[in-house]
């Protein structure tokens, strides 16, 4: 019996002595007895914190001079693949609790925008209304992998939650990967609805909507990778999540609005975001002959986008852990 | 697997930090640090898993340098950190089951382990409910699974407890005790629970503004301080001022609404009682407990300043 359970056993024991005694209006040779009974319960207890010095000093743990030496061999670490794939199945799981009613604010946001802007475009100008619908669609990817992950790692950083990854023996890579694709998962279904719907409304061929399959990946990995990196880089959580929305409200405006509408300086800056070649590859899926060529530089300069904001993001999240909170 | 050993000096700087800390650890030992809030446990343990680089000084963990290579922790440890936001949104039985994944088990091999642990801790009729939904204890409980489930050979965990109703509380040592027995597993932990303290440590570092002011078995450090005694009373109602035992013991008691607590040694806190229970205080006596020191004590004894431990 250690000390610490002496004092438990003997404390309520002599406590409801007390209280029999006491009802039994007390008298002197019961409380004695008390007292007597309490005094051994304190004996006992000092021979059991001296015989557990004695147990714990005799056991001798081995001390610095007798282990400092070869290290032991590692255990492995998780490979990427497993790891990439544990996160990913993880992050959507989480999906069916937390981010169904987002996909739907997401997708319903396109939405809204097409149908208001449906009363300005002619039906009859095709550019217009390709740019519009395929730039509602990939908002839904900004939406959802850009601000919303932005805000995940902002959130998770700040409340010091990324220690939880940080301390599995998985590369960073494979988590900011696989919550990446994750959230870009989530955009699929929103992709779809905004696509097809839009086709409808503006009257466009629905034919070359299979393109929608690789732009969700492109979209999906630049503006995640995107996201990603700003969750991890802002210094602080507010300004991840200000920094996703006006992402967000960025793509918006530069995806939906056509290049040749947009005023001098702004255009350039089109140029510069990743959401834009994602956005003239779906685009051009509602022509009636698709230039490959440029189509494969657009989803080469979304993927090389990709590539360098999930290193920095990468990056940022092994660095995380030295943040000052 | 050979022991473990770990010296850690950081720089003075900052008033969290940890400022020149000494320990070592042997391989299979349940090792605790007490101290109240701020005074750089979670910063040690932190620095000890490679989340933050110390300014100085050096860590060691079973022969690899920490300092040099951070990476290396996640391999050999499991850390319990005080946040579990990274999966709040998976039921309870896939947060597990990821983190098994994450260690790197098979599918298989991760849900027989989630499957055991979830056992262990009698998890097992919230294992389908978001770890958000639960309590504050079953979610704390759920972490400890994430924590145990994958088998490390050190178990980094900052305030496991906290927040466990007694039955959980008594699952999470068990299943502590049960590693270190049967696979020597290390087991570090942070504490502010003195009863934790006392029941399942085998040494504790008592850290006091980011140093260790004191290490040893709680036997001995409860021996070293003092041999005093405490006395705590419970009154049901006010006790006669006027009988001269209650006038001495209300001097020196330390008075929290109807709880005295007081200090003295053995045969000073022998007669009191005797007195007290024989004499016309006693029917006022709503329950006592005369107890040797407790970690808390020597807490105090040794300089502590702050009086945030919790007793039970």
């Amino acid at each position: 019996m250690t000390a610490a359970a002496a004092y438990e056993a003997a404390g309520p024991a002599a406590g409801r002595a007390v209280d029999a005694a006491g009802q039994a209006a007390g008298p002197a040779a019961e409380a004695v007895s008390v007292a007597e009974r309490t005094a051994d319960a304190l004996d006992r207890s000092a021979g059991a914190v001296d015989r557990s010095v004695r147990q714990r000093s005799g056991g001798g743990f081995p001390g610095a001079a007798e282990v400092a030496g070869t290290p032991v061999p590692l255990p492995p670490g998780t490979s990427f693949g497993a790891a990439l794939g544990a996160v990913y199945a993880g992050q959507l799981a989480r999906a069916r609790v937390a981010r169904v009613p987002l996909l739907f604010v997401a997708a319903f946001q396109s939405l809204g925008i097409m149908l208001l802007l449906r009363g300005v475009v002619d039906a009859g100008n095709e550019t217009t209304s390709e740019q519009v619908v395929a730039g509602s669609t990939v908002l839904v990817v900004a939406f959802v992998a850009l601000n919303l992950l932005a805000q995940r790692f902002g959130a998770l950083r700040a409340a010091g939650a990324l220690d939880y990854y940080l301390t599995l023996p998985v590369p960073g890579s494979a988590v900011v990967l696989g919550t990446a694709a994750s959230y870009a998962s989530f955009a699929l279904p929103g992709m779809i609805v905004t696509a097809v719907v839009g086709s409808l409304l503006y009257g466009l061929p629905l034919s070359g909507l299979w393109l929608l399959l690789p732009v969700a990946v492109a979209a999906g990995a630049s503006l995640a990778g995107i996201g990603a990196a700003i969750g991890l880089l802002a210094p602080r959580q507010e300004l991840a999540t200000v920094a996703g929305q006006i992402g967000m409200s960025v793509v918006l405006f530069l995806g939906i609005i056509p290049a040749d509408r947009l005023p001098l300086g702004i255009d350039v800056l089109r140029d510069l975001l990743p959401s834009t070649y994602a956005v003239d590859v779906l685009a051009g899926a509602f022509r009636p002959s698709v230039d490959w060529g440029m189509v494969v530089v657009d989803l080469l300069v979304c993927a090389l986008v990709a590539f360098v904001t999930l290193l920095a993001a990468s990056i940022a999240l092994r660095r995380a852990g030295n943040a000052p909170r | 697997m050979r022991g473990l050993t770990r010296r850690h000096g950081a720089g003075e700087h900052a008033v969290l930090a940890t400022a020149g800390i000494d320990l070592d650890v042997g391989q299979g030992e349940v090792f605790g640090v007490l101290g109240p809030n701020g005074a750089g446990k979670t910063t040690l343990l932190r620095q000890l898993m490679g989340l933050i680089r110390p300014d100085a000084g050096s860590i060691t963990l079973f022969g690899w340098d920490v300092v040099a290579r951070p990476d290396i922790p996640s391999r050999l440890a499991a850390y319990l950190g005080q946040h579990d936001m990274a999966l709040e949104d998976l039921p309870v039985g896939r947060a597990v089951e990821t983190t098994a994944r994450l260690r790197g088990l098979g599918r298989g091999a991760a849900r027989a382990a989630r499957d055991a642990v979830i056992d262990e801790l009698g998890l097992a009729p919230v294992v389908t409910r978001p770890m958000r939904q639960l309590s504050g204890g079953q979610r704390r409980l759920a972490s400890v699974a994430c924590t145990l489930v994958g088998d490390r050979m050190v178990l980094v965990l900052d305030e496991p407890t906290t927040g466990l109703d007694p039955t959980a509380r008594r699952a999470v040592w068990s299943a502590l005790e049960r590693r270190r027995a049967t696979a020597g597993v290390t087991v570090l932990l942070v504490t502010h629970n003195v009863l934790e303290a006392e029941t399942v440590l085998d040494r504790v570092a008592v850290l006091e503004a980011g140093r260790v002011i004191a290490c040893d078995t709680p036997g001995r450090l409860k021996a070293s301080v003092s041999s005093d005694v405490r006395l705590d009373l419970v009154w049901r109602r006010d006790p006669p001022a006027q009988d001269p035992t209650i006038a001495r013991l209300a001097r020196q008691a330390e008075i929290n609404g109807r709880r005295w607590t007081t200090r003295m040694d053995a045969a000073a806190a022998r007669d009191a009682l005797a007195r007290l229970t024989s004499g016309p205080a006693f029917a006022a006596l709503d329950d006592f407990t005369l107890a040797t020191p407790s970690l808390e004590d020597v807490y105090l004894a040794l300089g502590g300043a702050s009086r945030t431990l919790e007793r039970t």
